[in-house]
């Protein structure tokens, strides 16, 4: 009909396809999480791993410790106000391309734990592509969760999520720096005020304005 | 002579002054630390110098949470403390407040309490196992254990509809009786349970890999267990024989025919192998409680306390009102405090209820065992090697629910 | 035929070993009479107050009697009474025996202006932690501890958490910022 089959009959051993296409099939292939188990729903997610529930299936068991070899955070539980820097830096040190989900009631909105001690949702910290409903979401609904992910990764395009220095990241406080506990906090409260506390990824700078 | 020059001169020194040692932080993401548990390591080499437990970053707010509910709201939010053994937590929150009620359960609620409650401590062993054994290294257990795993959380799942969070314990009896052929199911499970504890042993135990990671680290003696409040299998680890089904029974409890393990290593072998006997005589008491199961209400006759029947609630006005009443005002309890203690699967899990007459407590404190036993990881610690605290902390079997509440 | 007829009645006898905790409690108020200001007994359990002062040597002694014997501390809790109450707070330390098997219950009131309550850490090392949480969440102050800080909340944190003039929502809603 057009110029693909001129070329797929000239050239047998060429394939012609757009760019964005091949590279966002070869990323929803194999999703890797970092694992970020923080309360109940971890339960749940290291049981999609295992035995009965095969997440190996949609290619995203591999489990990375390391943010830094992870794509998409599985925030499964409830998140602390304690917690939500580190969180936030897990996800600063993330590369791009990088998805969350969020799962479960307290991750999606603070769930029954409507607190002072409970944040109201992760989405006040990163952004959130899929939200799981359920307290704790059953394993399949885990499985559900990533492949929606993956119908989504298909309709994006590669120049959306690239990872780009900018000058203020040189300045910018590390979120979530842990002081040493034991002994005194003066190294927490001596950081002076002005300083941006996180660099919003371009993404998530777009999807604000 | 030319030998010795050419050694570079930092490693000639064997006792390192201070400043050579190096704190790092592992945790609170690490995928060894059962959740969001986070140490600083204070290290020389490869040695542990100290370790320092900094845990709350899943505090919860919980014991506030608990101030603002009613009595019977209360349950659901003790599932989510202990998840790997929320009808545990159920049970003991629910006894705490019928103590101050003083109601009286019927036989067979108290059986199939005994029943789900062995069944999730087995379920809770599993998890345990799982990850300890992922922690040291050995991948393949994981899988075993979860596989059995599902079959309870589907035993679990058809009783009282949740797989995780059941809050099947209600005051004053269960939230409704067995499904049909529930007995059948749990005979198919215990059928094959055994064979698969064989299946653990000879994946694990005999592994000379997993006896050198475990023999002789983590030790701690029988005194100091004690005067760390260790409690459950770290405290039966090091030789102490309690176990509060035994101690303090509850539920009948005495009633059944049950060894309690004690292994006098003190160290991650021992409490390994308590647990791995623990499930077997988890398996027993099982077995001994669906013999007894005998037709018979499950909730106590206090219709002011305990939702009626559906089938009641439709036909009696009185059911309804009562209904009404509960769900919409609560019940009031009478003023008073009540420390109830269980053995969870983890240890002792006290609960302290204070009321004021209302019905919302004036204070309920969760005593969680992981909360105790993990503040001794310190002293266990001492002396270890980096890898040695990964051993230490799988054989405490936290759970970060319940420590941060 | 005579002593057959005292035998329950003999202090060594086992069946007398086994003294329920509020007997215990009782010997011991007229042993130390200062020590003990009251005794109540609830739902088999029972609760003996102490004045603050008290608390250690109280716990020493408990712990190191032949009869009482009390060598484990199963759990410290605080407890707000309510904001008009006077005196406000109450510490409860739960003692449990390993060897005879009894509870007891030890309360401490404390007073809002003075939350200070001498520590148990000398004790039971398990305390430390107990201590910290109930530092932690009411603001009562262990003097001695040797490491009283927060322990489940930020470092940073303003308030404690569980009194009951704290809101459920806490003060600010969370911002990163």
């Amino acid at each position: 009909m057009g110029l693909e089959n001129i070329i797929a009959e000239a050239l047998p051993e060429v394939l012609t396809t757009r760019l964005d296409s091949l590279i966002n099939w070869a990323r929803k292939s194999s999703l890797w999480p970092a694992t970020f188990g923080l309360a109940c729903c971890a339960i749940e997610m290291m049981n999609a791993t295992s035995s009965r529930n095969d997440l190996a299936r949609f290619g995203s068991e591999v489990f990375r410790a390391s943010p830094r070899q992870a794509d998409v955070m599985i925030v499964s539980g409830r998140v602390s106000r304690k917690m939500a820097p580190v969180l936030r830096r897990i996800y600063d040190q993330m590369p791009e391309p990088k998805w969350v989900i969020s799962m479960g009631a307290c991750a999606t909105s603070g769930g029954v734990f409507d607190n002072y001690a409970i944040v109201q949702g992760v989405d006040k910290i990163v952004p959130v592509d899929v939200y799981i409903p359920g307290c704790p979401p059953r394993p399949e609904m885990l499985i559900h969760a990533v492949m929606m992910l993956q119908d989504k990764v298909m309709k994006e395009s590669s120049r959306d999520r690239r990872d780009v220095p900018e000058s203020e990241a040189r300045t910018a406080m590390v979120p979530g720096t842990l002081p040493i506990t034991d002994g005194s906090t003066a190294l927490h409260n001596a950081l002076p005020e002005s300083r941006p506390y996180s660099i919003a990824s371009r993404h998530e700078r777009r999807r604000s304005s | 002579m030319s030998s010795t020059l050419n050694i570079p001169p930092q490693f000639e020194i064997v006792d390192r002054p201070l400043d050579t040692q190096m704190t790092i932080s592992m945790g609170p993401q690490h995928p060894s630390t059962h959740g969001v548990l986070r140490l600083e390591l204070v290290l020389d080499g490869e040695m542990v110098v100290k370790a320092t437990p900094d845990i709350g970053y899943l505090h919860t707010g919980m014991e506030k949470l608990f101030e603002y509910k009613k009595y019977q709201q209360g349950i659901v939010i003790t599932d989510r403390m202990d998840y790997l053994n929320p009808l545990g937590n159920n049970l003991a929150y629910v006894m705490a407040v019928e103590k101050l009620l003083e109601l009286q359960i019927p036989e067979r609620a108290q059986t199939i309490r005994v029943l789900m409650c062995e069944l999730q401590r087995i379920a809770s062993h599993l998890v345990w196992l799982g990850t300890h054994a992922l922690d040291i290294g050995a991948m393949s257990v994981f899988f075993y254990c979860f596989r059995e795993r599902e079959k309870i959380l589907n035993l679990i799942e058809a009783a009282s509809g949740g797989r995780l969070t059941p809050s099947y314990f209600r005051i004053g009896g269960l939230m409704m009786d067995l499904p049909s052929g529930f007995e059948r199911r749990v005979r198919q499970f215990q059928d094959a349970f055994l064979k698969s504890v064989d299946e653990f042993h000879t994946l694990l135990t005999g592994n000379r890999i997993f006896q050198n990671r475990t023999k002789g680290v983590g030790v701690i003696t029988a005194e100091d267990a004690i005067d760390w409040g260790l409690s459950g299998p770290c405290l039966r680890g090091s030789g102490v024989d309690l176990d509060i089904r035994r101690t303090n029974p509850y539920t009948s409890y005495e009633t059944y025919d049950f060894e309690v393990p004690v292994e006098q290593d003190c160290d991650v072998w021992a409490r390994y192998m308590v647990r791995m006997r623990e499930m077997k005589e988890s398996h027993k008491i099982v077995a001994q409680a669906l013999a007894r199961l005998k037709p018979g209400p499950v909730k106590a006759d206090a219709p002011k306390v305990v939702l009626p029947d559906r089938e009641a609630m439709k036909t009696h006005m009185d059911a309804l009102i009562h209904h009404f009443l509960i769900v919409a005002e609560g019940f009031d309890v009478p003023a008073g405090e009540v420390y109830h203690p269980i053995e969870a699967s983890k240890g002792e899990l006290g609960v302290y209820v204070k009321s004021d007459g209302g019905p919302k407590p004036s204070r309920v404190h969760f005593r969680g065992p992981s909360f105790v036993n993990l503040s001794a990881l310190p002293h266990m610690s001492e002396g270890a090697m980096v890898a040695d605290i990964v051993a230490i902390i799988g054989s405490l079997d936290i759970v970060l629910g319940e420590i941060d509440r | 035929m005579n002593s057959e007829k005292n035998l329950p009645e003999l202090p060594n006898t086992p069946v007398n070993q086994r003294l329920t905790p509020s007997q215990l409690v009782t010997a011991f108020q007229r042993e130390h009479p200062d020590w003990l200001t009251e005794i109540v007994e609830a739902h088999g359990e029972v609760t003996a107050i102490v004045p603050a002062g008290h608390i250690v040597e109280v716990c020493s002694e408990l712990k190191g009697g032949a009869e009482t014997k009390f060598d484990f501390l199963a759990d410290i809790c605080g407890a707000d009474r309510g904001v008009e109450e006077e005196p406000r707070f109450e510490v409860n330390y739960h003692l449990f025996s390993t060897t005879k098997h009894h509870r007891l219950r030890i309360k401490v009131l404390v007073n809002e202006d003075d939350a200070h309550v001498p520590t148990v850490t000398g004790v039971w090392r398990t305390a430390n932690w107990h201590e910290r949480e109930t530092f932690d969440l009411f603001g009562i102050v262990f003097d001695g501890h040797p490491d009283l800080r927060r322990i489940l909340l930020p470092d940073d944190w303003q308030g404690h958490a569980l009194r009951k003039d704290f809101p459920l929502r806490g003060y600010e809603p969370y911002s990163l910022k």
